[in-house]
């Protein structure tokens, strides 16, 4: 199965099309219809929906959250006790976001999430997962190997650093609060939050200080 | 079930960031929810659908799991969504065999379920306006339930995950079966999915004490102690996060990257997936 040379049809077993063959266009067209009619789907509710989740929902709500942590103690405190409530008291709740979880990284330990059995993501702060995510290289390598998953990220962490993977089994959705990064001292809630990237998130990715994209960018 | 959704630890799929989505790595770039218009109607006919209250979540990642191992390998993310979809419509008597077999492309229908068929009375049902919708997004659907029970197990205690012992829904994954744990946090009782995906309309919610297991990693998986890993690294030191440089495919090399035997797993596992190690 992992030998992609010899495999002719179109199908990619990372799970993220691109090009879906158009007879999937076709039947779920006809589905729509076929529900739309039977007075068991109200169009108008598939594009609240849409609408919802493409617009309003998404990885900023959780940078919020983040950037909040980096200047409030006692928030980052609640968030660490109580990450369900703390979250709703910025107004992010709902759907697959019902019992959240927040862990801390530090200088001795760094935070990685993954669902090893589906899709499992905090939607209230991070919105839809990225294909990546959803895909079986990551479901199936970052519980067996998270090091060598963050390297493909450009992650690497000092042995003395311990990995922690939370493989989300149960409906507890896991944040990771990345470390704040050096050289933002005085920042505001906004600039910080404009630092924090979802994959920094999910745990991927540290977030990096902001000389960095000055030097290189 | 122990079936081909059950990925951790499995080998030979290769890298994370084939060289399609690498672009994803930098992760400011606006990478799409949904890569075409019939992903974005599976997701919102699956979501709307859920909100008739015919089926639950367990049901609906069942539904999801329970196809031939090569077809849900082969099968795109939504494809999944779609196939599952399309079972518990009619497993739940919403659509008729007939229905959706005059759909197009009829021949790949799939609704082989082992999920019991129950026909409700389709007159009461009434599909959420967008108003409810939106309610309903912003409130969810807890899993707690409010029932105080001791744990059998307290913080700190070894335990070992029992190995499977029923063919249905599980949400033990196979890679810590057999394996001695420590109790990390005890998460009160949240309902129980093995019962939950195969609950007929006059059985109870039965919960269980939810408990988040930590395992050392190289205890799950001894093949993957201090060594070289197999997937391979970006061999840059540092990339350069949302601006124009991505790493490309000539800079991927396979990479000389050490597992470490300190690091740990944690799985969250109900009552009774356990066992005293």
């Amino acid at each position: 199965m992992s030998n992609s040379e010899d495999h002719d049809h179109d199908h990619d077993h990372d799970h993220d099309h691109t090009a879906p063959p158009s007879e999937l266009e076709l039947r779920v067209k006809a589905l729509e219809s076929l529900l739309i009619e039977k007075g068991l789907v109200n169009p108008e509710t598939l594009n609240e929906i849409i609408d919802t989740y493409e617009h309003r929902v998404g990885p900023r709500n959780g940078a919020q959250v983040v950037a909040k942590a980096w200047t409030s103690a006692e928030f980052r405190q609640a968030l660490l006790t109580d990450a369900t409530d703390a979250v709703a008291s910025l107004g992010f709740m709902g759907r697959q976001g019902e019992h959240l979880k927040v862990v801390a990284n530090s200088d001795d330990v760094h935070n990685l999430v993954v669902c090893t059995l589906c899709s499992c993501y905090p939607w209230t702060v991070l919105g839809l997962p990225p294909a990546w995510y959803k895909s079986a290289p990551y479901r199936s390598r970052a519980v067996s190997e998270p090091r060598a998953v963050l390297a493909e990220f450009g992650t690497h962490l000092a042995d003395t650093t311990r990995v922690q993977v939370w493989d989300s089994t149960a409906e507890l959705r896991y944040l990771v609060l990345p470390q704040r990064p050096v050289g933002t001292e005085g920042w505001s809630e906004a600039q910080l939050a404009e630092l924090v990237t979802r994959n920094a998130m999910i745990g991927v990715e540290v977030v990096n200080p902001p000389e960095t994209n000055e030097v290189c960018g | 079930m122990i079936g081909a959704h059950d990925l951790g630890g499995k080998q030979g799929f290769g890298r994370v960031l084939s060289a399609r989505n690498l672009d994803a790595i930098a992760s400011d770039s606006p990478e799409p929810l949904f890569h075409a218009e019939w992903e974005r109607r599976a997701f919102a006919l699956t979501l709307a659908t859920g909100m008739l209250g015919q089926w639950n979540i367990d049901e609906s990642r069942h539904a999801r799991e329970n196809q031939e191992p090569q077809r849900y390998l082969d099968n795109s993310y939504y494809e999944t969504w779609l196939v599952g979809l399309q079972k518990l419509l009619y497993a739940k008597g919403l659509l008729e065999r007939e229905e959706l077999e005059s759909l197009p492309f009829a021949a790949s229908v799939d609704i082989a379920t082992n999920q019991s068929i129950q026909r409700h009375d389709r007159s009461t049902i009434e599909p959420p306006t967008p108003a409810k919708a939106a309610e309903l997004l912003a409130k969810g659907g807890p899993t707690s339930l409010p029932e105080l029970r001791q744990p059998k197990y307290a913080v700190g205690t070894k335990v070992q995950v029992l190995p499977m012992t029923h063919a249905g829904h599980t949400r033990a994954p196979q890679y810590v079966h057999g394996v001695t744990g420590i109790i990390y946090a005890i998460n009160g009782v949240h309902i129980y999915p093995d019962a939950n995906a195969h609950r007929r309309d006059e059985d109870t919610i039965v919960g269980e004490i939810l408990y988040t297991v930590s395992f050392a990693r190289v205890a799950l998986f001894p093949s993957h102690a201090s060594h070289a890993a197999s997937g391979g690294g970006v061999s840059e030191d540092k990339r350069v996060r949302g601006s124009v440089t991505t790493t490309d495919a000539s800079t991927i090399d396979k990479g000389n990257v050490k597992e470490c035997n300190q690091d740990r797993v944690f799985v969250d596992l109900w009552e009774p997936y356990l066992t005293h190690d």
